[in-house]
Parts: C-alpha cells; structure tokens; sequence
C-alpha cells in the first residue's frame, strides 16, 4: 500500500497513493496508519486526493485511525474526491471530522 | 403495418450487440480481489450509459452488498461463490446477488437509523454504514431465502439514457 507522510506546515500529511480505500485494504490501512502515527504532531492531515472510491470499511477504517489519536490530536481530511466526499455525507460523517474545502474547484463550467 | 415493422431489431447482430450492452453477469469467488474486479466490470459496462454520480452510486452499493457477503455470509471462510446479474431497463438498474452463504439475519432488510454519531469521538462508530448506504441508495430490495441460497435483489433509479 502506498502511504507517504511529510511534515508539512506544523501538520503531519499523510497521502494515500491507493485508487481505493475498500474492504480489501481497510485492515492494512489502519495498521499503518497506526505506524506513521508514532510520529507526534498535534494535527494530522490526511490527504485522499488520490481515492476515487471509499466504501463503509474504508469509512471504518478512518474513523478507526482518528479515534487512536486520542483525544488531543486532531485528525483533518483534504482532497475528497466526488465519490469519498458522497460516502461521507450521506452517512453524515462530513460533520464529525474537519474536512478542509477543496483547492481547486474542477468540474464547474460556465454552461452559458 | 409499416409502422409496427420499424420498431423491430434491424436484425440479430443487433439485438445481440443490444443485450451485450442492457446485461451484466459474472460468478466470482467471495474474496476482496474477486469482489473489485467484479465491481470493476460492472461499473466499465454501463459507464457509457449513466452519470458518473449514478457509476459511483452503483459501484458503492454493490461493494456493500458483496463484502457483506464475503465477511458475514461465508464469514471469510470457505471458498464460496458470488453471482451477480445486473439488468438496464428504462428506468434504472436491476440488480441481483446470490450466494450460498448463511441466511441474512431479518434485521437487515428493515431500513436502519444511521449510527449515533454525537458522541465523543472515542466511542464513534466504526461499522453499522453499509446497510444504511444500501436502504439509502435503492429501491424495491428484495430478499428471499431458497434452496440454502440467499437472493438479494434491488434497483437503482437511472435518469433517461444518454447518447453518446
């Protein structure tokens, strides 16, 4: 699994190089989160810019990760795909984590 | 007279052409691998003929569904067999997955709340979405036990067909 972390303005950046965080790579997802997140850093931001595709393990998965922070560090998400960001408001889980809004705005054309 | 003739298929090449693209069917084994690759196909049969809202909707409910299958019906076990057929009408998707599997507990076909999640973070929940995700997405789930099978079946309503 690919997963790169850099510490980037005060935050821990966690990127994840997998089209897709589902059922088959949800376990492993958390066990090496779990790893990366020995490092201290009060915020850890997780970027999902590369997943096109999250299902409810995945979900679980992520809620798994922030909730092994602890109570003092902060998970954040950025780079919510159109089909991630969907799982996470349907299921209203886009209101229990900090979802930072995305840099580019893609997609949206002047029809006219 | 004419006017009935017109409606027919030119000829059979193009019915065939017409079913190839109208059906989805594919016997898996109940593994994760096995499960995305079907998802995968499914998904590149009808993209030329839905949104990709409506190709993310479909890929999300039936990857609920098949890993429900792999981790409670044959419980990671045993090799066990998925089939899945899917079905493009006027309307929507016609879906249906079975397996051999233990049976569905009766709870899952009751529309269920969402998890509690206005608790403190260490006791949010982890699991209790996929069900809801399906309720939320479907229409018309169906569920029947029958020669030690499970039969799922739902739609999935699809907006007018597009040209491409």
């Amino acid at each position: 699994m690919k997963l790169t972390a850099e510490a980037s303005g005060g935050a821990l950046v966690v990127s994840l190089g997998e089209a897709r965080l589902d059922a088959a790579i949800a376990i492993q997802f958390k066990d090496r989160m779990r790893e990366m997140l020995l490092q201290p850093s009060p915020r850890v931001v997780l970027d999902l810019s590369g997943v096109g595709f999250l299902d409810s393990s995945g979900l679980g998965a992520i809620v798994s990760v922030m909730k092994g922070l602890g109570p003092e560090r902060k998970l954040e998400l950025r780079g919510l795909t159109p089909n991630v960001e969907k799982v996470f408001r349907l299921t209203r889980m886009d209101s229990v984590f900090s979802i930072q809004p995305q840099a580019h705005q893609s997609g949206l054309r002047d029809a006219g | 007279m004419l006017a009935e003739q017109a409606q027919l298929p030119a000829n059979e090449s193009d019915l065939r052409h017409k079913a190839q693209r109208d059906i989805f069917h594919r016997r898996f084994s109940a593994e994760p691998h096995a499960v995305r690759g079907a998802l995968r196909a499914s998904v590149a049969r009808f993209a030329r003929q839905i949104s990709q809202e409506e190709a993310g909707a479909l890929e999300l409910v039936l990857a609920e569904v098949l890993n429900n299958i792999v981790e409670h019906s044959y419980a990671g076990g045993s090799e066990g067999v998925i089939s899945l057929s899917i079905v493009r009408d006027l309307s929507g998707l016609s879906c249906a997955i079975s397996d051999d599997g233990v049976p569905l507990p009766e709870g899952c076909l009751t529309p269920p709340n969402l998890p509690e999640i206005a608790v403190a973070t260490a006791q949010l929940p982890e699991g209790g979405f996929g069900w809801y995700l399906i309720h939320d997405l479907t229409q018309d789930l169906g569920y029947r036990r029958e020669d030690k099978q499970n039969l799922l079946a739902f739609r999935l309503p699809i907006g007018a067909p597009q040209n491409c």
